[in-house]
């Protein structure tokens, strides 16, 4: 075990291991341009349906069972039969990418926006505020946090799932994992799954601090 | 792509041997979890500062990627179906300790007064008044970790323990479609299947919660 983790120290740290077209730095750039891009456009497609669920609620039925099968759809399987259907493209990785996060992400932000208290969207009305003032100025606010769970967790999920662009033949840090396999190198899996699970929470911490910056101000009991 | 209907009838053996496979692994995976998690998440409820220590540790297991887990395990436990349950059942972890802590929560200090008050042992107190009214949010997690383990029995096709998840590997390596839209559409069913029966199971398990006058 101890030399396990020397010979992963060593693989983590020597210089050439993190220059060049195979070297870290460069798997490290291609993991986070394609997680960031499908989680960016999960995000674009999943809110404004869950928010459109949550506004009106229609359509609840639909949110809370599409959770429950975007948890069931085994990511190995979309992969491959995207590839299958349309070859060597990035098209697989984006697509069941964006399958993956697609679902936590509505849900998510169906559950915020049904959570907020029906008084209150009341008495916005009764203010005179508007349809669409309502949805803006009080149920997204208040639904914010749950809306920045969703993407958290859709983010976190979608880093560690990334890996899975390695095995239709792109890159990644699942390079490192996929080949590794390949090799039986062992230090060269733990390296690549070692920098993922990193990413992974360097990202989630990352969205953390842009929570509590867009949250700054609120009581604690509104976070 | 075309779908060849001619080839189920003729592998309906071999999909019943797979779906067997991958749902024996999921379940013990489930099973194990809840072995772990419980312990654990009664002793984070009670004494709090283990608390964040124990969510944050689970959230961790969460990050990396499954399928690099299974193969961190090749080395202690080998191509085995143990690999692929201890895998899972690593991830199972972090949805049901989160779930029990929260069911936990929810059950109001006065119940446990009342039991207290009436001369029940704190033990006694976890088994019949906490955990039962906490159940219906661990059965919210056991239905999430039941049909994520689903899910990710397939990743274990890496190492050959994968169920259903064989057929995607086939499917890619023959390049035949077929396979791979029979394992994803069986995945599918068996995590929808699943998901009805532990509704089912909680529902007659807290009549509580539905009997008028209760």
């Amino acid at each position: 075990m101890l030399e396990l983790l020397k010979n992963l120290a060593s693989w983590l740290t020597s210089g050439p291991q993190w220059s060049g077209n195979a070297g870290i730095a460069h798997r490290l750039v291609e993991h986070l341009e394609y997680s960031l891009l499908a989680t960016l456009v999960a995000a674009a497609i999943a809110l404004p349906i869950g928010m459109l669920i949550g506004h009106t609620g229609r359509g609840a039925f639909v949110a809370v069972n599409l959770a429950s099968f975007g948890r069931a759809l085994p990511t190995v399987g979309l992969v491959t039969l995207v590839f299958l259907a349309g070859g060597l493209s990035k098209w697989p990785v984006y697509i069941s990418l964006v399958a993956l996060a697609v679902p936590v992400i509505i849900t998510n932000t169906y559950a915020g926006m049904a959570a907020v208290d029906p008084d209150i969207k009341d008495a916005a009305k009764g203010v005179g505020l508007r349809g669409h003032q309502v949805l803006w100025q009080v149920e997204l606010p208040l639904a914010l946090p749950l809306i920045m769970t969703g993407i958290r967790l859709a983010t976190v999920q979608v880093i560690a799932t990334a890996t899975i662009a390695a095995y239709v033949s792109f890159g990644g840090l699942g390079r490192y994992v996929y080949d590794g396999l390949a090799q039986r190198d062992l230090v060269q899996v733990l390296g690549g799954a070692a920098l993922v699970a990193v990413l992974a929470v360097a990202a989630d911490l990352a969205l953390g601090g842009v929570q509590r910056l867009l949250l700054r101000g609120r009581p604690a009991s509104a976070r | 792509m075309t779908i060849e209907w001619g080839w189920f009838p003729d592998h309906i053996d071999e999909m019943t041997r797979l779906t067997a496979d991958h749902l024996s692994t999921a379940l013990s995976a489930v099973f194990f979890g809840l072995l772990i998690a419980l312990p654990l998440a009664v002793i984070a409820h009670r004494f709090r500062p283990l608390r964040g220590f124990v969510l944050g540790l689970s959230n961790i297991l969460y990050t990396i990627p499954s399928i690099a887990l299974f193969v961190l395990l090749l080395p202690v436990t080998g191509l085995t179906r143990t690999t692929a349950v201890v895998g899972i059942t690593a991830y199972t972890l972090v949805v049901l300790v989160r779930n029990t802590v929260e069911g936990l929560d929810t059950v109001p200090a006065k119940a446990r007064e009342a039991s207290t008050a009436m001369g029940a042992k704190p033990l006694r107190t976890l088994f019949t008044v906490e955990l039962p009214l906490a159940l219906p949010v661990i059965m919210a997690g056991v239905r999430v970790a039941t049909v994520m383990s689903i899910s990710l029995v397939s990743v274990a096709s890496a190492i050959g323990q994968g169920g259903l998840g064989q057929l995607f590997i086939d499917g890619f390596q023959r390049d035949f479609p077929t396979l791979v839209i029979a394992g994803v559409a069986l995945t599918l069913l068996l995590a929808l299947v699943a998901d009805a029966v532990l509704v089912t199971v909680q529902w007659l398990a807290t009549p509580w919660t539905h009997k008028r006058g209760a």
